[in-house]
């Protein structure tokens, strides 16, 4: 199974893990998204389909977990897209979208 | 919409290291021979993945620390209980190979024809996609005039720090040293807050562009502060390290 | 896979011959992984109950704290790769909490704050082999490791051990949950390597 790891930084403005910090956005995803859907996708245009919120995929608030990547609304902390590796293969779901552009 | 899988033409493929730059005590530059390098624009980044003999693996993204046209190059900080980052710090020679694909990004981007001014804001380690477009800038002979906020925990924790005390027409450097200062040090001794956003931004009437790279609790308290300050959220580009991993 | 990173291990450790199932590395961390944001219930809204029986229960923080609860030291396994041996919780047996209710149902769908939800049978949380736990390693139970308390089903792949949890839908059938609906493995067995469906 391929772990999806997420890039470091610390800065001493703060302290080492905060738990926030955890919690990505889609720049993390960009490599990803290029496999899934074969293009750049960080600047395409998410609309939630839990509360209409309209954003870039940049945006999202990015959870890797290990097992999969979940990418959430910031507005309401919807899921709009659950990405899972599996015997080498990269699947999402986007269920959550009302739509993407 | 329903699930999908889909092959992308992304491709991993092994570059060489060629060199080593230790930048501070804990940071170190990496850069890279990549065979068929298609160029990349500034602020883009690329996935690192480290294959261990049984087969084990970890996958990184680290942003492209050098300009359009320059060497490939990522700069990677050490994180003392990392996976990762002790490894490209600690025990990569040059001459290793190291798979990596890239350049990944179209959202973090900058280039002199987007214009500005801009607002660079950095934590830590988030210099370096923003040094890519200091130095794309440079290059490029731009105009465009840059303001860089960088905020790091002492004078020796500075990545690239004499590279950005170099005189440069239309770029002021504004460095925020959290934990420890030199002596004789005037300038800000603090985290990056409202008020200190308040003296160094840019601004909102200029339409200034910006982007903030760093741990995402730094980033987002940067963008809030400069939203305060009446910058359009459509204008404030982020990108969030995070905190763990390395 | 030809390709390998000259000196490259990872952080992982030896594990005893026999201890950690197929292809698990033993950590000494205890890595943070979540689907979403850490939900903050306080505990005077917090409930854990029990639907699909004959007569729903549900407990009160208050509730479950008189219960008679076990301390335990138990392996944990993620399918992840990463394994943590001889942690130590202290919960509330499934065979309590399941013994309070009538119901010959077989499955179950723990249900948790932040929504998250997995999928399990019965007879795996009966005998001694499941708790709800709300203190790790001699304190409570932080929220980021699921706290104020969170399945704890050590002989089952680590997602199993939902955090958050609030309660259990018995069920007929074996419905999947979220990772579960995403090809992870049904059941989940570490020492069969149940990761994905399939395997």
């Amino acid at each position: 199974m391929d772990p999806i790891g997420s890039s470091a930084a610390q800065d001493g403005a703060l302290e080492p893990g905060a738990l926030e910090d955890r919690v990505l956005d889609g720049n993390a995803i960009g490599g990803l998204l290029i496999e899934v859907f074969g293009t750049e996708m960080t600047t395409a245009t998410g609309t939630c389909g839990h509360c209409g919120r309209v954003s870039q995929v940049a945006e999202l608030a990015v959870y890797q977990p290990g097992l999969g990547t979940v990418a959430r609304c910031r507005g309401c902390g919807g899921v709009l897209m659950v990405f899972v590796r599996s015997r080498g293969i990269a699947c999402v779901d986007l269920q959550g979208l009302a739509s993407l552009t | 919409m329903a699930g999908t899988a889909v092959r992308g033409r992304l491709t991993w493929q092994a570059a060489t290291v060629s060199s080593l730059v230790d930048e501070t005590a804990k940071v170190r530059t990496l850069v890279f021979e990549v065979p068929d390098w298609p160029g990349h624009q500034a602020g883009q980044h690329l996935d690192i993945r480290l294959t261990a003999e049984d087969g084990y693996r970890a996958e990184r993204e680290y942003s492209i620390s050098s300009a359009p046209g320059e060497p490939v190059t990522i700069t990677v900080e050490r994180l003392d209980d990392g996976e990762v980052s002790p490894y490209l710090t600690e025990e990569v020679r040059p001459g290793d190979e190291i798979e990596l694909r890239g350049p990944i990004g179209g959202y973090f981007v900058w280039d002199p024809s987007d214009g500005g001014p801009l607002m660079l804001v950095a934590g830590g380690s988030g210099i370096a996609p923003l040094r890519a477009m200091i130095r794309d800038r440079a290059r490029l002979g731009s105009t465009v005039p840059v303001r860089l906020l960088y905020s790091s925990r002492s004078w020796a924790d500075v990545i690239y720090r004499d590279e950005l005390s170099q005189h440069s027409e239309g770029l002021t450097v504004i460095h925020a040293l959290t934990r420890a200062q030199p002596p004789g040090w005037t300038g800000y001794a603090r985290r990056v807050d409202q008020q200190m956003l308040t003296e160094v931004a840019w601004p909102a009437a200029q339409s200034p562009l910006t982007y903030a790279c760093g741990p995402t609790s730094f980033v987002e308290s940067v963008s809030a502060g400069l939203v305060a300050l009446g910058y359009p959220a459509e204008r404030i580009r982020t990108e969030r390290f995070g905190a763990t991993g390395g | 896979m030809g390709f390998i990173s000259r000196g490259f291990h990872g952080r992982r450790q030896e594990a005893p011959a026999g201890r950690v199932p197929p292809g698990q590395y033993v950590t000494s961390d205890f890595p943070v992984l979540s689907a979403g944001p850490t939900p903050h219930t306080p505990l005077e809204k917090w409930t854990f109950s029990i639907k699909g029986a004959h007569e729903p229960k549900s407990w009160t923080w208050q509730d479950f704290q008189a219960l008679p609860a076990e301390t335990v030291t138990v392996d944990i396994h993620c399918v992840t790769r990463w394994s943590k041996l001889d942690t130590h919780w202290t919960g509330v047996s499934l065979d309590v909490l399941l013994g309070a209710v009538e119901s010959d149902a077989p499955y179950v769908l723990a249900f948790c704050d932040g929504g998250y939800t997995t999928n399990l049978p019965v007879a795996d949380l009966k005998g001694g082999q499941a708790w709800v736990a709300f203190n790790y390693d001699g304190g409570p139970l932080p929220p980021e490791h699921g706290g104020p308390a969170r399945l704890l089903v050590p002989h089952l792949y680590f997602w199993k051990s939902a955090k958050w949890v609030r309660g259990l839908e018995l069920r007929d059938t074996d419905e999947p949950g979220f990772w579960e609906t995403y090809g992870y493995h049904m059941y989940g067995d570490p020492w069969r390597e149940q990761r994905f469906a399939g395997d």
